[in-house]
């Protein structure tokens, strides 16, 4: 199995203010990791790390074998933000577009072929939006929106899924729908980078979970995730508030 | 029901075509015929028989406007830059950008302040189209210092905005009445605060012929790219777009428009036709491709009423055309079933 993101002794900084200090870690291919911690506690700022949205201060980041800020094919990515959704509120796109722009790395400056519109196609059936194609995303609900960038994802033929928090204001039944949609893809081979505050939903479906807030605090299987304190470390005092007792 | 309204919008956008392509051949023609040898006889030609044809529409609809060469410039430039304002200003909006316009305009008053005071210390003219040349470097570097500034401050996109657009402003008031003194030129600076027919130049017209082929052969290549970074600018950036190269393009693409549009619209008004039929557009399109079309077919029908009424009751082009925009916009937030559906969903 190979390598997907390999994280050595990495530290950044935001001006005098430490995000990330000192984290090795590493992302098998086909892995679906789970990154969980406080607010503030450096998740998104290692999710673009690992995608090089930013470059390190100290220590590698290596995407796909390459350094990650200087890996150039982009189409290997699929990247859906915190707020990737809030433009669409007032921005008048429509569904089909939407999951097009997975074509745009690989079109470039040339036109959009019929094999492109196949594969949105594809995408948005894998999704079930097909009958939405043509809805401003506007006019979607929270659960219709992420699976629209899901299928921007697939569109792209991305092998790696960054998530930053993807299902805030989406309903718990389209939640948990999305969830099982991951799983699916998860084991379909495409690995899969998750933030996600709720650590319930979080270890039923990760097989990985990198526990931080700024030090990494846990890093392993979702088992010994659950048994360790890493929780408790991480939070500090206030855990048991966050933390939800484990039947 | 679809396909009405896509035969309406292929239908306008024909007639926008023709009207552009007419535009440049006039444009053309009034070129070609200061030039020697044969494309220098062919462009008179060319051009008396423009302006015969003008003389029959004259006599046919009881005008007298169209035999001259004059109103065809001011035509011709209103109909170019009722296409190239609203085509980048569509990507404005919806990045949150809409001040943007008026931001460059101003700087584009420094830059005629700029010029207005060359012409006094050297050897420089101060004709109109100089004007609008300086006006034009100037506007094009203050939006490439008025981006890096955006990047470079912590502060909220619109405070870089208030201040490139006061300072540059405050540094047009100072330099313009310091350039009077000095400067043997008369110029008006009404006609560039509110725009008029009367400053539009031959060279002031090849000018917007030259940024409308550009602009819209720019948009045409680089639609996709405008796009994905326009609606997700992170996702793109994780595509490997090269989000900053883009926002320059956009950003001087912008600062050229405007200057062109200046000479009409005026410093003040411009940023409405970059604006308003995008924001009406915006309203009724159901997807970007369908927006984008809407907001040329709004910015055309703004230019074309707002100049038949200025023309005909000789007001200033400018106030006419906004106000033409803004009916426009009011019209489609009437008709718009965008707020209802909304609601609806949530």
């Amino acid at each position: 199995m190979s390598t997907v993101i390999d994280i050595q002794n990495l530290s950044y900084s935001y001006g005098n203010t430490l995000a990330l200090e000192d984290i090795s870690l590493t992302v098998d291919e086909g892995s679906f990791l789970g990154l969980i911690g406080p607010n503030g506690s450096g998740k998104t700022t290692l999710l673009h790390l690992m995608i090089g949205l930013k470059r390190p201060d100290e220590g590698t980041v290596t995407l796909f074998g390459e350094p990650a800020h200087a890996f150039e094919e982009g189409e290997r990515i699929g990247y859906v933000s915190q707020r990737a959704t809030d433009r669409g509120e007032s921005m008048p796109v429509s569904v089909r577009e939407t999951v097009l722009m997975g074509r745009f790395p690989h079109v470039g400056h040339r036109r959009i072929s019929d094999e492109d519109h196949v594969i949105v196609d594809e995408a948005l059936e894998r999704v079930g939006i097909t009958d939405l194609e043509d809805r401003a995303i506007s006019a979607l609900s929270g659960g219709q929106r992420q699976r629209t960038f899901i299928a921007r994802a697939l569109a792209s033929e991305a092998d790696l899924l960054a998530l930053d928090e993807p299902t805030v204001g989406v309903d718990a039944e389209s939640r948990t729908e999305f969830y099982d949609m991951l799983d699916e893809l998860n084991q379909e081979g495409i690995t899969i980078l998750l933030i996600e505050h709720d650590v319930d939903i979080l270890t039923e479906h990760v097989d990985k979970v990198a526990c931080l807030n700024q030090r990494l605090f846990h890093h392993g299987d979702t088992v010994s995730f659950l048994e360790s304190d890493a929780i408790a470390e991480a939070y500090g005092p206030t855990s048991r508030v966050i933390a939800h007792d484990h039947p | 029901m679809m396909s009405v309204r896509n035969v309406l919008q292929g239908i306008s956008l024909l007639g926008i075509a023709i009207l552009a392509a007419l535009s440049l051949l006039f444009i053309s023609a009034d070129w070609l015929r200061h030039l020697g040898g044969p494309l220098g006889s062919f462009g008179t030609d060319l051009f008396a028989a423009i302006l015969s044809g003008g003389e029959w529409v004259d006599d046919t609809v009881g005008t007298r406007v169209f035999q001259h060469a004059f109103t065809w410039r001011s035509v011709s430039t209103g109909i170019l830059i009722g296409i190239v304002g609203p085509l980048v200003g569509t990507f404005l909006v919806h990045r949150q950008m809409a001040l943007i316009g008026e931001t460059l305009a101003h700087t584009a008053f420094a830059g005629v302040a700029v010029g207005v005071l060359l012409a006094g210390l050297t050897p420089l003219s101060g004709s109109s189209d100089e004007l609008v040349f300086i006006a034009l470097i100037v506007s094009a570097v203050a939006a490439l210092g008025l981006q890096w500034l955006t990047a470079h401050t912590d502060s909220y996109g619109d405070v870089p905005i208030a201040i490139v657009l006061t300072g540059s402003f405050a540094v047009g008031t100072l330099l313009i009445s310091w350039g009077r003194d000095i400067s043997p030129i008369p110029i008006e600076i009404e006609d560039f605060l509110f725009g008029s027919l009367a400053i539009v130049t031959p060279e002031g017209t090849r000018l917007v012929a030259v940024l409308t082929v550009v602009v819209v052969g720019l948009v045409v290549v680089n639609y996709k790219q405008f796009l994905f970074i326009t609606f997700d600018e992170q996702a793109a950036q994780v595509a490997r777009l090269n989000v900053s190269g883009y926002n320059s393009l956009l950003i001087v693409m912008t600062a050229v428009v405007v200057v062109g549009a200046m000479q009409i619209l005026g410093v003040i008004l411009v940023a409405g036709l970059l604006v308003i039929p995008a924001a009406a557009a915006s309203q009724l399109g159901k997807s970007f491709r369908e927006t984008l079309v809407l907001s040329v077919i709004f910015g055309q029908l703004s230019v074309l009423l707002g100049l038949a009424f200025a023309v005909s009751v000789d007001l200033p082009p400018g106030g006419a055309i906004i106000v033409a925009a803004i009916i426009i916009y009011l019209i489609a937030i009437t008709v718009s079933d965008r707020a209802i559906g909304q609601i609806s969903v949530h």
